[in-house]
């Protein structure tokens, strides 16, 4: 019998945003449909989120964001990665992510962008099916 | 055979839409409510009229044939002038109350310059640094003349230091004040996130906010007790209506346990709800509110004081009701929850811009979010009486529903040994994670319609204009921040700090010493860091 390894997702909230309602309902979905989930708590800055990345090594890392501080967050968070080396992992960003926004967040790697209204198992599957390992 | 027994025969016959109805807050509803259901209700206990105990029917006798509610849309974003500008817009068009959102920067206490702050200045709300950020804020509006409501919680006191001092330089006492600190961490700890301190240092800088308005400015609310929040994390409605109250209850407590007197206190206590979608169950979650704090005040606080006893609140739509898909429809949503709280009896109100799921509010989004108020006020004859669905089978039933599980909760709350204990034990927390994650799940499973949402499948691409905060606002406020640092006298300033963290060691009220600071233009950032050198910070458990 072959052993599947979990999928690893970190569900992190960079900033000073508290909106956290999104994030945890997500986190109990990914955990519902099998992954290992981490949920980082609120107030995460970059260098929260990168240490928590090369603690628990996770295979994709989800940033939830309603206060629009995306642009200015997003690409440290991404530049901090790839200080440390890592380029195998799924960072993906999801909350109140203006349309016009998306070609500039995609240019630094990140990808996702779901809003209000999204299924949960959309999300799954797009977890599932963009991994980088 | 009566006609309810009739009634009660006649079986449908055909089959219904579902196996069962059930509200937001999981109360099953029946196919038919009947004088059945509300026999034992007797009108003068547990109705009242209005503006008699236990206020059920409302708090004023006349309501709004006497005064229309309060329309007070929240706003603020980028920087004071700007901010400026969209309330004198607001005036314009008749809001008749202010109400500040603040930077999420401000509301923790941080400096603009502060890399915390990187990305977040004038996003949320307006940023608000120092006396002459405030200053730009209320220019040109008179505060004598005008209430104004501050969204604001860890720092409330400086807020209200800020408003106070800002007033002085308009020639204006504290005692012509009127307004609302929302003031409220208990609900922060909940539900919302913004808090600073840990909650007992909380709860005494509140109570010292409390005394002092009781004394200087007494037409001030000192809080607005809000489940706004809890209900936006994902509460059901009985949840909002039963905590918010319990967090009412523990600051009555606290404040007598100061030795404040109850009616002198009690008057100046504010409420703040939800409204969201499921029309009779928000009235009638207004309807036991009342009735649940008057019993309580009267009852278990021994207040005497009618004023004490009447619970006043704002409300402001749901804007987690708000869909970013077909957002026009969230104009006709927006409507049905104004009007929900309108004969709810709220004494203020917020109607939601239908943008909001996208952006901050633009100008246009917010002038059809004033004119649907102003439309349920003089076009649809919902304010020509008062507590126009009392008497309704349905409606007192579900009242008198609602008011039982919130004293099943405050139980519940009680023996795990009060608020403060039930939030540094998730109890809140873990009862919200899991109504959210129930309601979406709903939702997915279609056991509930979102129209627009879930209900189909092909999605047009959105085209709503949206506002932007510029970027060049976050230099601008670290600027005339640093400005401010080197323009003013800052032997004074360490003096005056160095008096707030001598008084924050011991038990004084803080007030008057944060008032001092605040005139030496201190920073709320440097007011807060001052304060957390005594008071130190909290964290919360990740749960969810």
């Amino acid at each position: 019998m072959v052993v599947q390894r979990k999928i690893k997702v970190l569900v992190c909230k960079p900033g000073l945003d508290g909106h956290d309602r999104g994030a945890k309902v997500l986190a109990r979905a990914l955990r519902d449909a099998g992954m290992e989930v981490i949920y980082t708590g609120i107030h995460q800055t970059p260098d929260d989120v990168v240490n928590t990345v090369i603690q628990e090594d996770p295979d994709a890392v989800l940033l939830s964001m309603l206060s629009g501080a995306h642009n200015a967050l997003c690409p440290v968070i991404m530049e901090k990665l790839k200080e440390h080396g890592i380029d195998d992992v799924l960072v993906a960003v999801g909350g109140i992510i203006p349309d016009e926004d998306k070609t500039f967040l995609e240019n630094h790697g990140l990808k996702g962008f779901y809003g209000p209204g999204t299924d949960l198992n959309t999300i799954v599957e797009f977890v599932k099916n963009n991994l980088k390992r | 055979m009566t006609i309810i027994d009739e009634q009660k025969t006649l079986k449908p016959t055909k089959k219904e839409r579902k196996e069962k109805f059930r509200n937001l807050s999981n109360i099953e509803i029946k196919r038919l409510y009947t004088l059945e259901d509300i026999k034992d209700l007797n009108y003068t206990m547990d109705l009242g009229e209005p503006g008699k105990f236990p206020f059920t029917r409302g708090v004023y006798p006349n309501m709004y044939r006497g005064r229309l509610w309060t329309m007070r849309q929240f706003a603020g974003f980028g920087n004071a002038k700007q901010t400026n500008n969209r309330y004198k817009f607001l005036l314009e068009h008749g809001t008749t109350g202010l109400s500040v959102a603040f930077s999420l920067h401000t509301i923790y206490g941080i400096e603009a310059d502060d890399e915390r702050a990187l990305g977040e200045i004038g996003k949320e709300g307006v940023s608000i640094d120092t006396l002459k950020d405030m200053e730009t804020l209320f220019d040109g509006i008179d505060l004598s003349k005008i209430s104004t409501s501050m969204t604001i919680n860890g720092p409330a006191s400086i807020l209200l230091a800020l408003y106070i001092v800002t007033a002085e330089k308009q020639g204006h006492t504290p005692d012509q004040l009127r307004g609302t600190i929302q003031n409220d961490i208990l609900k922060e700890y909940i539900a919302q996130k913004s808090w600073i301190f840990p909650p007992e240092a909380s709860m005494r800088i509140i109570v010292d906010t409390i005394e002092y308005c009781t004394k200087y400015v007494p037409q001030w609310y000192t809080i607005s007790i809000s489940g706004y929040h809890i209900r936006e994390a994902g509460s059901t409605a009985v949840q909002e209506l039963a905590f918010t109250l319990a967090d009412g209850f523990a600051y009555v407590e606290s404040a007598m346990e100061r030795g404040l007197d109850v009616d002198e206190f009690a008057p100046r206590l504010s409420f703040f709800f939800n409204s969201h979608n499921n029309f009779f169950e928000e009235v009638c979650k207004y309807r036991a509110a009342r009735r649940i704090w008057a019993k309580h005040m009267k009852n278990k606080y021994g207040a005497k004081n009618p004023e004490s006893m009447r619970l006043r609140f704002h409300t402001q739509t749901a804007g987690v009701s708000l869909t970013a898909q077909e957002p026009e429809n969230n104009i006709v949503r927006v409507t049905l929850q104004a009007l929900a709280s309108v004969l709810g009896g709220t004494q203020s109100l917020h109607t939601n811009s239908f943008d909001e799921a996208l952006c901050l509010p633009t100008e246009k989004a917010v002038k059809i979010a004033l004119r649907t108020q102003q439309i349920i006020a003089h076009e649809s004859g919902a304010a020509d009486t008062v507590d126009p669905l009392a008497g309704s089978y349905y409606v007192e039933w579900l009242t008198n529903k609602m008011e039982e599980e919130a004293e099943e909760y405050f139980q519940k709350i009680e023996n795990l040994g009060g608020v403060i204990p039930a939030i540094k034990a998730n109890f809140f927390q873990k009862e919200i994670a899991n109504a959210s994650y129930k309601y979406q799940k709903e939702i997915e499973n279609k056991g509930r319609t979102i129209v627009g949402v879930n209900d189909i499948e092909v999605r047009e691409p959105c085209s709503t204009p949206l506002l932007k905060i510029d970027e060049k606002i976050a230099e601008e406020q670290i600027a005339t921040l640093r400005k401010i640092k080197l323009e003013r006298d800052n032997d004074k300033l360490r003096r005056v700090l160095g008096k707030l963290k001598e008084s924050a060691h011991g038990t004084e009220n803080l007030m008057p010493y944060i008032l001092d600071a605040v005139r030496a233009y201190a920073s709320i950032g440097e007011i807060i860091n001052t304060l957390k050198e005594v008071f130190g910070t909290y964290q919360e458990d990740s749960i969810y």
